[in-house]
């Protein structure tokens, strides 16, 4: 393992950031070295898997090179280690795109809260990761530049909208990265390609710097390979921000999460999300995943939550409502893209927007402007928002009864490419089990539970508002249980 | 269903415009997705107050107190037309 002293190369594949730590904090690698394997490792395999945009290997090196240049005892804990980043936050000085043409070649003077956060903490920024243009979508199809792949079968799709941070991690191309999940985007492309992925509390983390979506929904989490990563990291970004005035933190850091049983705690099992809607594969695995939660002392109980049933519907009015008010800033006026050629204000504004949107965007325009619009506000924007409160309040029930709520996270395995482009709506519910879990704000993890046909299936295992520190200390637990592998086949064919 | 008129119009709404092969895919796409959307107008939930946030939280306030911002030159550096200063936009209307 060691590369000190020109030894062999280290061995990335199997690396989490914890023991990126380890090494570094041993001497066993210093963080050029470990840096220059990562970048070595994408040269490698993002030919094929393509969930980098963009890899920032000068800044990353020259970034490296600054940690060893200081004494060992003068870092801190996480100084050096590596981590990939969704193409959604701002780093100043780097192009940040949300993989949409019309912010193609846009530098922002500023960083977004979290990666100020990161860069003092003093990680080593690889890259700018593929995404569904502007996080809309659950196959990262929607990106105006590429198509990223399932590292586990490269004909098929990552998951969205993060398809890059979870496959980047799945084919360890980075040991850890970090994504924003608006009705799913984290957790399910997580499940997809068989790693951790958490969506915090809404609020837990601030959202300045991140180019909103939704902002009743939208929110930044982390995207690893176990759980005590996604832990690190989540302790790493949250926190209340005087520019995110919904941010509010968390009450108690993630700590370290070390349960070793689920003695005393209760598990409501999703009633909605465990039968038909669901492939066989997936229940199968979904079942031997209770079945452990019972082996390690967690009781397991079926618990109907009969709002969930209108989530998607809900979530498809609210989102495309906010996603159409936030993308009005896109004008061609400050930044971003704007047409050639244009005779009046009017016409610039339609002509760059035109060319500037990929159709998915499109869509959710014209749905969010016509639920707002004039004569439908009531029938259709006021009462998704009172289905919201339908939902929120059937969880809070469910809460009362049960410390946290299980299901799969993703109804079917990663899908084709190609397979749901033609059918908006049948793409629309891949983020079935997830939304309602946006829609009231809570937190939701997505480990692996494991395999069906050699495909990664993910558990969803959600708790109350800011339960996060209870919530990873059982999703270790169960993990330690599980034992799933995270290294996608990808890794052997290109050592 | 939404008619192709709807469409257009809420097309200006959002700036945005549309050939006559886009308009022919998009006019059934969304004539779907409003159909699906549909199914909540049928609920009777008068008695709940629509959520727009869903976590507690009220009057968040700071200081007023002034800080360093972007420099005008940062401030302008991303405009795809700039002059003295300023942003560069096509005569109004």
């Amino acid at each position: 393992m060691s590369a000190a002293g020109g030894g062999p190369a280290l061995d990335v594949t199997t690396l989490t950031a914890h023991r990126c730590r380890e090494l570094l904090a041993g001497g066993d690698v210093s963080a050029t070295e470990l840096t220059r394997a990562y970048l070595d490792r994408i040269a490698a395999v993002d030919e094929r898997v393509q969930a980098f945009l963009r890899v920032d290997e000068s800044g990353a090196m020259a970034a490296a090179a600054a940690v060893d240049a200081k004494p060992r005892g003068e870092r801190q804990p996480w100084e050096g280690v590596p981590v990939g980043l969704k193409d959604i936050f701002c780093v100043r000085g780097v192009e940040t795109t949300c993989a949409s043409r019309i912010l193609q070649h846009y530098i922002p003077p500023y960083d977004a809260t979290i990666i100020a956060k990161l860069r003092a903490a003093g990680l080593i920024f690889l890259g700018k990761l593929n995404m569904d243009e502007f996080a809309m979508g659950s196959s990262t199809e929607n990106s105006a530049f590429q198509t990223t792949r399932n590292p586990w079968d490269l004909d098929r799709v990552p998951g969205g909208s993060s398809g890059g941070s979870a496959a980047c991690v799945a084919a360890s191309e980075a040991p850890w990265a970090l994504g924003t999940d608006t009705g799913g985007s984290i957790r399910q492309p997580a499940s997809l390609c068989g790693v951790v992925g958490l969506k915090p509390t809404y609020g837990a983390v601030s959202r300045y710097g991140l180019i909103a979506f939704a902002s009743s929904l939208d929110q930044i989490g982390p995207l690893t390979r176990d759980v005590r990563d996604a832990a690190a990291l989540l302790d790493l970004i949250a926190g209340r921000d005087p520019r995110d005035c919904t941010s509010t933190g968390l009450p108690e850091p993630a700590g370290t999460p070390g349960r070793a049983d689920l003695q005393g705690l209760r598990f409501g099992v999703i009633e909605e999300y465990v039968g038909e809607t669901c492939q066989t594969g997936v229940r199968e695995v979904f079942q031997s995943a209770v079945d452990s939660i019972s082996a390690l002392g967690g009781v397991c109980e079926v618990v109907s939550l009969p709002s969930v049933e209108r989530g998607i519907a809900a979530y498809y009015l609210i989102a495309p409502s906010e996603a159409s008010s936030n993308l009005a800033r896109f004008d061609g006026v400050r930044y971003g893209h704007r047409t050639a050629h244009s005779e009046d204000l009017y016409e610039m504004y339609v002509r760059t927007r035109s060319e500037g949107f990929g159709p998915e965007v499109k869509r959710r325009i014209m749905i969010g402007t016509y639920a707002l619009s004039a004569g439908y506000y009531d029938a259709y924007y006021a009462q998704a928002q009172r289905t919201r409160t339908l939902i929120i309040q059937d969880f809070a029930r469910a809460f009362e009864r049960f410390d946290f709520l299980i299901s799969p996270t993703s109804p079917t395995v990663a899908f084709k490419i190609g397979e749901r482009t033609a059918d908006p709506l049948a793409m629309y519910l891949s983020d079935l089990c997830t939304v309602p879990v946006s829609l009231a704000a809570l937190p939701g993890i997505s480990i692996p539970s494991g395999f069906s046909a050699g495909l990664p299936v993910g558990l969803q295992i959600v708790g109350p508002h800011f339960s996060e520190r209870r919530l990873l200390d059982a999703a270790y637990a169960l993990e330690q249980c599980l034992d799933v592998n995270t290294v996608a086949p990808l890794a052997e064919v290109s050592q | 269903m939404i008619s192709r008129q709807e469409v257009e119009h809420v097309a200006r709404l959002a700036r945005l415009q549309f050939d006559e092969d886009e308009l022919s895919r998009l006019q059934p796409e969304l004539g779907r997705i409003i159909e699906y959307v549909e199914q909540l107008a049928g609920l009777d939930l008068s008695g709940l107050e629509p959520t727009s946030h869903a976590v507690p939280l009220k009057n968040v306030l700071r200081a007023d107190e002034p800080v360093t911002g972007l420099s005008q030159a940062e401030a302008i550096a991303n405009g795809p037309d700039v002059e003295r200063g300023q942003f560069v936009v096509p005569r109004i209307g």
